[in-house]
């Protein structure tokens, strides 16, 4: 064997080292990556199960010190941010992706609005809860449910409009001509034909963003603020599930800490449930894997 | 009854590709006229004029008259109106996904509010078996949908759809070029039917259907429409020597 | 507005009639009519047995065209489309408008200041800045080599089945609330911090002088730690992304000639698909930037600036989320909201070039909502 042959034969068992070594890498990260994930799901199970009673669900907060009592108010309160946030992002967020997918196709300003739709959804929560604060709380000089379901719609709009907008794009063209060349006016074509062939693509997307802006806490901390008993006013604060968590989990207290952890997996259960049926539809090649 | 559709001086563009030129020609009421020519002579773009289509694409332009009867279609109307009065069968059938049969027939009249529903079972009815789709369909007609049929069904039924809003002018963009030949010869039928009742135009890269069905025949080639007379005197004694190249399969 | 029809000048007369032969012999067998030019003189007389006017066609000519409505549509769309610089904009003109008392105040040395004294009124932000860029470096460290190590293992080397359920399980992390990683966080990573964690970092680490003083468990690190697992999901899904953009043609020209797998992955994906990655990472830096539940809950909430990773510290978003509620008087106020806006601008900035980094890769390909 010659000094070339010997050459490549150990160069090529290094590159085959290399890429074991490599594989093997990538695995691990994998596995680290999951554990996590694994690790704290298991853990809220544990700790929260068997916390979830009747009472957990029926019962307010007991005063302090005092065993028992439950979150229920916080459940309700966040699904009345929540009705409010939906309410006001949910149509605000589907035209816009109407406008994007129908009317803006190419044009210049469609792309801008795309590109400042991508770049609010990185911007952290808690600067929605200061400008609602700054908005609403301020003027009226109390915290609001109403000023929760603003921070959060906020949060909202830009996630449905951009799934909205993918979702109309996978509507074939041929079908909107159909409906046009019969004499079908635009608007009509858009609602009856196309968003109505959309709409289980467009349903899923919203339900991500509900499920995204349900456990959100920063923007509630200074708008609904949270409340130790039963409300159902919009023009008051309101308990809100992670921001009673919250609250419970830095006390000092056990019997609050007990809480903080069922109402982590109740909620962590809601969510996941959307997720998973968003991934359903991903399955059927409807929103692409939409994290 | 079908109305007459005059062209003149039709030019149009798809940004800066010139795709008409100067086109005049006169579309007699009740018959069948052809358009024949290779791929991309501008003939689908032509018929997209004729019902205000092409404008839906947001880089095209076109300038001329174009005259349905007396009414001039691009000054005297809207869009809207003129796509009721000329119907509209596309290249490959688009039936609406999330309708059934019914609804897909009918959408042209519910899409627009009409709401009688004797009068729309009797025009679904009466449409599809002008296509010849009813004895198929008939006992599905609310329970399948429309995507659910085959190629030829849903084609026939796609042409069903565009007579139920009882047009004048019916405008046919190769309809049965991804059809195989049974569904084929069974439009041809139906245009040979129809043609009493409605002006048929119909674009064909296949001349023999051009001669089975249409009493005229126009021939374009690279935008502009070299001739049109009969489809007799097309095919046995064309003027323009690229006609006669085209007809005797020299190119396209 | 309906349309006028005069049925009876559907004939198209005028000098441009098709030519015409009257001679064409009518025996040519075709099932066609007659010569064409009889068609013409009787499309005359055909036109008179017009059908009875139909109901449909009545009901369509008088239905309007619609325009007005169309016209109403487009703009309520346009408007709620124009809502998100709406939103935009918004934000930032009021939170210029209540931060204006401490910008008057302390001006750009807000931002070089080491104060928070609540009480005398004098607020600099410098030690959450260092906070905010500690933890998030720090988290972006841990976080890259993992993330990258996922995404490389998803796109290539993961057999078929095993794709769907582990990259639905990234997923799930980063459904995962806030809140949820904090309350994880202080039950379980500040005692594995504090006894296990801290240490043996201790004892191996130590002489690097990162991790002097007391470790309580809470502090710079664990913040980090946990930071890192919450970016994590974000940067290696959008790395698929990219790494999904980049055309299998490239992969297979570099196998062809001889590559391992791995260096078909370095040559053929990843160096296609460098500036696409590097805009997943600054997206996850902006994540981490603008982080603020887990990271309040275990950072220790002290404005300190030290060099050990066991110190307290404390975030832009922690000192907000921490303090705004009891903030009394404007100036405490307005500092708050200035170090909010200061958050504002920066994700925003971090976020736009990010962004346009991976849109030059992935081309417009319409962006997964992260």
């Amino acid at each position: 064997m010659n000094f070339q042959t010997r050459r490549m034969r150990a160069n090529s068992m290094r590159r085959y080292v290399v890429n074991n070594l490599v594989t093997g890498l990538a695995m691990l990260s994998t596995v680290l990556v999951v554990a996590p994930l694994v690790a704290i799901l298991v853990y809220l199970i544990y700790k929260g199960a068997s916390s979830l009673n009747l009472a957990f669900f029926t019962q307010i907060p007991a005063p302090v010190g005092e065993v028992g009592g439950g979150m229920a108010n916080s459940i309700v309160g966040s699904a009345i941010v929540l009705a409010l946030a939906s309410s006001m992002g949910i149509p605000v967020g589907i035209a816009a992706g109407v406008y994007l997918a129908e009317y803006g196709r190419g044009k210049a300003l469609a792309m801008a609005i795309r590109f400042t739709a991508d770049v609010l959804n990185g911007i952290p929560s808690i600067v929605m809860g200061i400008a609602a604060y700054s908005l609403i709380v301020m003027r009226q000089m109390h915290f609001s449910a109403f000023s929760g379901g603003v921070a959060l719609a906020i949060m909202m709009v830009p996630t449905i409009t951009r799934t909205t907008e993918e979702m109309l794009a996978t509507v074939p063209h041929s079908i909107r001509e159909a409906a046009l060349g019969l004499g079908v006016p635009k608007w009509r074509t858009v609602i009856s034909v196309s968003l109505r062939t959309a709409s289980p693509g467009i349903i899923t997307g919203c339900m991500l963003a509900f499920a995204r802006v349900a456990g959100e806490t920063a923007p509630l901390l200074f708008t609904a603020f949270g409340n130790q008993f039963w409300s159902f006013k919009l023009n008051e604060p309101i308990a809100a599930l992670p921001l009673q968590i919250y609250v419970y989990a830095i006390s000092p207290y056990d019997e609050w800490h007990r809480l903080a952890w069922a109402g982590a997996l109740v909620l962590i259960v809601m969510i996941m449930v959307s997720v998973t049926l968003v991934r359903i539809y991903a399955g059927r090649g409807v929103l692409k894997g939409a994290s | 009854m079908g109305v007459g559709i005059d062209v003149e001086h039709l030019n149009a563009w798809y940004g800066s590709t010139h795709t008409l030129q100067d086109i005049n020609l006169n579309i007699p009421a009740n018959h069948a006229t052809a358009l024949i020519g290779p791929s991309g002579c501008g003939k689908s773009t032509f018929v997209r004029c004729l019902n205000r289509m092409h404008e839906t694409n947001p880089i095209a332009r076109a300038t001329g008259v174009v005259k349905m009867g007396e009414v001039d279609i691009y000054m005297d109307a809207s869009p809207v109106e003129i796509r009721r009065r000329v119907g509209m069968v596309f290249q490959r059938p688009n039936p609406f996904p999330t309708m059934s049969i019914y609804d897909n027939v009918a959408s042209g009249l519910k899409l627009n509010g009409f709401r009688n529903k004797a009068i729309l079972d009797e025009t679904v009815e009466r449409s599809l078996k002008a296509a010849a789709l009813w004895e198929e369909v008939k006992d599905d007609l609310k329970k399948k949908s429309g995507a659910s049929l085959s190629g030829g069904q849903q084609q026939r039924m796609c042409i069903a759809r565009a007579l139920a809003v009882d047009p004048e002018v019916l405008l046919m963009d190769e309809p049965a070029s991804a059809l195989d030949p049974v569904s084929t010869s069974k439009i041809e039928d139906l245009i040979f039917q129809l043609k009493s009742q409605y002006t048929i135009v119909i674009v064909t890269h296949n001349m023999q259907q051009a001669a089975r069905v249409a009493e005229n025949t126009g021939f374009f080639l690279n935008g502009k429409m070299v001739e049109f007379s009969s489809t007799d005197m097309i095919f046995t004694n064309p003027k323009d020597k690229r006609t006669e190249d085209y007809i005797t399969g020299r190119f396209g | 507005m309906s349309i006028e029809r005069e049925p009876e000048s559907s004939m198209p007369v005028s000098a441009t009639t098709p030519q015409m032969d009257p001679s064409t012999p009518s025996a040519k067998a075709t099932p066609l009519q007659a010569p064409a030019i009889l068609n013409f003189v009787s499309a005359a007389e055909t036109v008179a047995e017009e059908r009875a006017p139909s109901p449909i066609r009545e009901y369509l000519s008088t239905c309007g065209n619609g325009a007005f409505a169309d016209r109403t549509f487009a703009t309520v769309m346009l408007i709620c489309a124009l809502s998100i610089f709406a939103i935009v904009l918004f934000i930032f003109i009021i939170l210029v408008a209540r931060s204006r008392p401490s910008l008057a105040q302390f001006g750009f040395s807000f931002f070089t200041r080491s104060a928070w004294d609540p009480v005398s009124g004098d607020f600099g932000a410098l030690p959450f800045i260092f906070g905010t860029l500690a933890t998030s470096l720090l988290a972006l460290a841990m976080a890259v080599p993992l993330a990258l190590g996922v995404a490389v293992f998803l796109t290539e080397l993961c057999p078929a089945k095993l794709r769907a359920p582990i990259s639905f399980l990234t997923e799930l992390l980063a459904a995962i609330p806030s809140v949820v990683y904090g309350l994880w966080a202080v039950f379980v990573l500040v005692p594995i911090m504090r006894d296990q964690l801290g240490p043996f970092l201790y004892k191996i680490l130590g002489w690097t002088g990162f991790f002097e003083g007391s470790n309580f468990g809470v502090g710079l690190l664990t913040a980090s730690i946990i930071l890192a697992i919450m970016i994590l999901p974000i940067i290696s899904s959008i790395t698929r992304d990219i790494m999904l953009a980049v055309p299998t043609s490239q992969r297979e020209a570099v196998l062809a000639l001889g590559a391992t797998r791995w260096e078909m992955i370095r040559t053929g994906v990843l160096r296609n698909a460098r500036i696409g990655i590097v805009g997943a990472i600054i997206l996850g830096l902006g994540r981490a930037l603008g982080e603020t539940m887990a990271v309040t809950m275990v950072i220790g909430n002290h404005p300190d600036i030290s060099k050990s990773l066991f110190a307290p510290g404390y975030t832009l978003a922690s000192v907000i989320a921490n303090e705004f509620s009891e903030a009394t008087g404007d100036m405490y106020l307005s500092a708050l909201i200035e170090i909010g806006l200061a958050l504002f601008i920066v994700t925003i900035i971090v976020n736009a070039i990010a962004r346009a980094l991976v849109w030059a890769v992935t081309r417009g390909a319409p962006a997964r909502v992260h």
